[in-house]
């Protein structure tokens, strides 16, 4: 059973999550992962067949923040906005301080000419620590139903 | 068709409007796709098993890849012959048979038209003529041929032999890419809103390489100071660019790339298990990626393997599939290497997330002068042949000669 103040925590990690992302605050998205982290994009086709092929892996924070530091000074990609709609936050499991929360996400996106967009849709499957009630990602998993993914990815999803 | 004109006969300015013209499109896919060229299909170790089938497209052509009883790989058009329906809706699966839904006309595993429910009709009364030959309504058959577990297909009888047709080149990089039993690790798969002939010049073109993808050169793992080169083809439709790791020094690249404002200070990665390469090919490459004419490309870069197919979707749009692979006998560890390194490439791979964009940036705004050309000079003008260096876009030329061979489309005095 977890409080209510650790379901605020949940909710407001989640809102954060997006927020962050959609104002390319990297640095404030690295920081709502725990020390020890892992993130990886998945597409639904692997995920359902049981391939362990991913889209994006990212084994600890420092391959996140390598991740990080590539589309800050070395890549090129479509000039955009992305928004995140997240919803369905559910808490699936609670086990000492560790939560498994899974969420729907939708995701569109608006080119530099205000063009928008369908983007990505999809499930986050992940794995929260609550500490003062405080949350953080230990696992993300970003399970993306359109896995013929439109363009290309750059920023986190 | 609009007559194309050729301002050169070296194809080093070739016109706009092939991207872009609905006409050129369809010519293309029966003169391309399905005319005398073999495609990629997909690979043996995804129909491993009696019956195992898998669904893929030759151009624009649904196709059935199936592997029948007696572990014969057949490959037939995925459209009902009845009423044009797509018969299998599935990426893959088992069967004995495949049954379209909607009026439940039945197929073989050699795509054979086997059964066709109320063929007499009902008392007696309706069904098919009495004349109707199910056997001249099967679905229609390719001619498919399996070299070193790479299934691939053609709608032509013209075709020459898929051995010939690979050449010694194509033939030796794909028998060192599968050197042994591969397991498949998953797929990618991505929408590009651009023409598909932009990607295969994009895949013979390694002047870009470093210049677009500039994590290549700030990590120091493909940089045209690098000792590699490009070969093709007898016919140069096909093309192999490679590069061997540690050729060059760091100083040497950021002097030749300072001056082109890239930043090739090389950043260190905190993580550079992401870059490490394990050598396990005799030729040392640590890139090595083959583009077969039309629709595949053929890859290894570091220890990241993988087969990519092209999909056209229409002028305006191709579908990229890569599928991953490792070998059956790797390590957990090299597994995990693999599973690591893709993240070097596809729609989220750190090398080559900017392709699309490239593409798509070309696309947009080339279709609205269709009368204007590009220029494709690199490495000099006038006779196609391979290069040991790697400034160049030589072999789009030649991607371009074939291209116009087959649409019947060469100027005089073609260069091929």
């Amino acid at each position: 059973m977890i409080t209510a103040k650790q379901r605020f925590a949940v909710y407001d990690l989640y809102a954060n999550y997006a927020s962050t992302a959609d104002a390319c605050r990297f640095d404030d998205w690295l920081n709502l992962f725990a020390p020890i982290c892992s993130y990886r994009i998945i597409s639904r086709e692997n995920y359902a067949a049981g391939m362990p092929l991913c889209l994006m892996l990212c084994e600890s924070r420092d391959m996140l923040i390598d991740r990080i530091v590539s589309l800050q000074r070395a890549n090129e990609y479509a000039i955009h906005v992305d928004r995140h709609m997240i919803s369905g936050i559910r808490v699936t499991q609670a086990q000492g301080d560790l939560l498994s929360v899974e969420a729907n996400f939708l995701v569109g996106q608006t080119n530099s000419e205000g063009e928008l967009s369908m983007y990505v849709m999809g499930s986050y499957h992940d794995t929260v620590q609550i500490s003062d009630e405080q949350a953080f990602f230990v696992d993300k998993k970003v399970i993306v139903d359109n896995g013929c993914i439109p363009h290309a990815i750059s920023t986190p999803i | 068709m609009r007559e194309v004109q050729w301002p050169r006969n070296d194809y080093s300015r070739v016109p706009y409007f092939l991207y872009h013209d609905a006409e050129i499109y369809k010519e293309e896919q029966a003169k391309i796709f399905r005319g005398r060229t073999w495609s990629m299909l997909c690979l043996a170790a995804e129909i491993p098993l009696a019956g195992d089938f898998r669904t893929t497209w030759l151009g624009d052509t649904p196709v059935i890849v199936q592997r029948a009883q007696d572990m014969s790989v057949h490959a037939f058009v995925n459209r009902c012959a009845h009423r044009g329906a797509l018969v299998r809706r599935e990426t893959h699966g088992n069967a004995q048979s495949h049954i379209c839904i909607y009026h439940r006309w039945s197929y073989s595993q050699q795509g054979d038209l086997t059964g066709i429910p109320f063929q007499r009709g009902v008392r007696g009364q309706g069904g098919l003529d009495k004349c109707f030959e199910k056997s001249e309504h099967g679905l229609e058959v390719l001619r498919v041929e399996v070299f070193k577990e790479i299934v691939f297909g053609t709608f032509s009888d013209e075709a020459e032999p898929l051995v010939d047709y690979l050449g010694p080149m194509m033939r030796e990089h794909i028998a060192t890419l599968m050197k042994a039993p591969i397991k498949v690790l998953g797929y990618q798969r991505q929408a590009i809103d651009g023409n598909w002939k932009l990607y295969a010049e994009n895949l013979r073109d390694t002047y870009h390489a470093s210049l677009l993808h500039e994590f290549l050169v700030t990590f120091g793992l493909d940089r045209a100071t690098q000792q590699g080169g490009v070969a093709m083809d007898e016919r140069h439709r096909h093309n192999l660019t490679f590069a061997v790791a540690s050729s060059d020094s760091d100083a040497e690249a950021n002097q030749a790339y300072g001056a082109h404002s890239i930043n090739s200070d090389k950043l260190t990665l905190r993580a550079p298990a992401l870059l490490k390469f394990l050598p396990e090919f005799d030729d040392q490459r640590s890139l090595s990626i083959s583009s077969m004419f039309p629709n595949a490309a053929f890859q290894r870069l570091n220890n990241s393997l993988a087969v990519r197919q092209i999909q056209p979707k229409g002028v305006d749009k191709f579908v990229l599939v890569w599928t991953f692979f490792g070998y059956a006998d790797d390590t957990t560890e090299m597994s995990e290497h693999r599973l690591r390194q893709m993240n070097l490439l596809g729609p989220a791979g750190l090398v080559s997330m900017e392709d699309a964009e490239a593409i798509e940036i070309a696309h947009r705004t080339s279709r609205v002068v269709p009368e204007r050309h590009s220029v494709i000079e690199m490495g000099g003008g006038g006779e196609i042949s391979d290069r040991n260096y790697r400034i160049t876009d030589v072999p789009l030329r030649g991607f371009w000669s074939y291209y116009a061979e087959l649409m019947g489309i060469e100027p005089d005095g073609a260069v091929r």
